[in-house]
């Protein structure tokens, strides 16, 4: 009879300990990682509110376009051709795929 | 498991101890489902660019995460653009800004307060006014203090004469009235410290703002730089500003020529150096060498540099475990001590928290660094870089970043004027909205 007792109450405080080590929040992707550094300049989610250009919504193949020329040179930028040098194709697609939500 | 049958259950329930065991159940479930609510308490202390940034990112990561921001001010006035207040392109409210948003929009407990103890044992933070309140993942972002023990005659309560004005505020209040209250001919002494220190171009787009409101006002005055440094940033793109708009009124003397300032004669106004030689300014901007700030050090986080070292990756401290430190205060490899840094600090600081205590993994960090400077109202200039970790430090990804152009036309300079405008909208809705 005790043992079924402490069965229950293990079953419980197991729940709870489980329960606790896992938020309800998906995981921080690498997408996120890379892309919420843009928000110090575009605003969090890239909704600007001041004179630096949005990119929140705007489509990721324009997006994607957009940082590998600034990176190639083939668009004239003031700072973001020193930015979009630091990233290879696949980080730039994670970065447009984020702001695309 | 498979032992349970239905009859034992009934048998279990009927029991003498059913009673009991119920009540325990349901307390249990209770405690069970409170914790299901909130299931973890971040404590971060510090509400400039680290600490306002992380706990709205943190918020963001892991909406069930019970954050309380601990911060002495309710207002928070920025270091950055408090330059253009001295030169009188902006005004001190323009660089004002409240928490109500952290607390509206994200659930953020913000306790107006000042912090007197860290025990990292315990796991509690003491604050003057509440008490303690006990942390699961404490974040310190204290910014800087002064080594006034460096300038002789120099400390705290001088400094309300001659002002440092590196934490803005009344400092950049003082210094812009004895600017203003200056004589035409006047010398104004600009004394920037050692590194490293906070803000790497501060105090050259300082020399540029008070160059432009001198210009402006008082033509005949000059700008005497006693530096404590051979180099400094954006070194060459500042002095061709400076030589087409400000001829002649700025003279820089490097630290090996003399520049290294060890005291203050506040009775004659004189900045000394270390050779002895007396530098007289009728406005005198002392900015003292810097060490993190004073709570870092009552929390013992400070190793002999008085600087934080932390994991580069996750901004945990190397000294004590579950306190994590960020921004100025804290040894980020080739970061500057920037706002802009603290606040991707901030971000990544955040994704180590929500992963460790959501038992996954964190994606590898990314940060990144953009420092605007006006030369003039309308001439910007940028210093740029993206960085990651490599061997546990932090490095700048190769290829990435730099200076703005030297050859850039006038066009190009009032675009970066413009943009550092809409940087600063930018970062402090990032950090307060």
């Amino acid at each position: 009879m005790k043992s079924i007792q402490q069965f229950f109450l293990t079953v419980i405080v197991l729940a709870c300990t489980l329960t606790s080590s896992l938020l309800n929040a998906a995981e921080v992707t690498r997408g996120a990682m890379l892309a919420n550094s843009c928000a110090a300049c575009h605003g969090t989610d890239g909704k600007s509110p001041g004179s630096i250009p949005a990119i929140y919504g705007k489509p990721a193949s324009y997006l994607a376009k957009a940082l590998m020329d600034f990176r190639d040179g083939k668009r004239p930028s003031t700072v973001m051709g020193r930015h979009a040098k630091a990233y290879s194709d696949e980080e730039i697609k994670l970065i447009a795929d984020f702001f695309t939500r | 498991m498979n032992k349970l049958t239905r009859r034992d259950f009934i048998k279990f329930s009927g029991s003498l101890g059913a009673y009991s065991a119920c009540a325990g159940l349901v307390s249990s479930l209770s405690a069970c489902a409170s914790k299901e609510k909130k299931l973890a308490r971040v404590v971060i202390i510090g509400g400039g660019f680290g600490g306002a940034s992380c706990a709205k990112y943190l918020h963001r990561f892991a909406p069930d995460v019970d954050i309380t921001l601990i911060e002495r001010d309710k207002q928070y006035i920025t270091c950055p653009f408090s330059n253009m207040v001295l030169g009188g392109i902006r005004d001190m409210a323009s660089i004002t800004h409240g928490y109500n948003k952290l607390a509206s929009s994200y659930a953020i407990n913000i306790m107006h307060d000042a912090v007197t103890a860290i025990d990292p044992v315990a796991k509690t933070v003491t604050t003057a006014g509440s008490g303690s309140v006990q942390y699961d993942r404490l974040v310190v972002s204290p910014g800087i203090g002064f080594r006034w023990d460096q300038i002789e005659g120099y400390d705290a309560t001088i400094s309300q004469r001659v002002a440092h004005a590196w934490k803005a505020g009344p400092q950049t209040a003082l210094l812009r009235k004895q600017l203003m209250a200056m004589d035409d001919g006047g010398t104004v002494i600009v004394a920037p410290p050692a590194n490293p220190f906070r803000c790497p171009p501060g105090p050259y787009e300082r020399v540029s703002m008070m160059a432009h409101y001198l210009t402006h006002n008082k033509p005949k005055s000059k700008i005497l730089i006693l530096d404590a440094k051979d180099k400094f940033s954006k070194q060459p793109l500042f002095m061709q500003g400076w030589d087409a708009l400000y001829p002649g009124m700025i003279e820089w003397v490097k630290g090996t020529a003399g520049g290294i300032v060890s005291g203050i004669d506040v009775k004659t106004n004189e900045l000394v150096n270390e050779l002895g030689d007396r530098f007289k300014g009728d406005v005198i901007n002392l900015i003292p060498p810097q060490k993190a700030g004073v709570l870092a050090h009552i929390a013992g986080l400070v190793d002999k540099t008085g600087w934080c070292p932390v994991n580069q990756r996750t901004f945990e401290s190397k000294i004590h475990q579950h306190v994590h430190v960020i921004g100025d205060a804290c040894i980020a490899g080739k970061m500057p001590k920037s706002g802009f840094a603290a606040n991707s600090q901030g971000k990544v600081c955040a994704a180590a928290i929500a992963a460790s205590l959501g038992g996954y993994d964190m994606p590898d960090p990314s940060y990144v660094n953009t420092c605007y400077s006006l030369v003039a109202p309308d001439y910007g200039i940028s210093v740029a870089a993206v960085y990651k970790v490599s061997n546990e430090t932090i490095v700048k990804v190769e290829g990435s970043g730099g200076v703005s152009p030297k050859d850039a036309d006038a066009i190009f300079r009032q675009q970066e004027a413009v943009y550092g405008a809409g940087w600063y909208d930018s970062i402090t809705s990032d950090m307060f909205t």
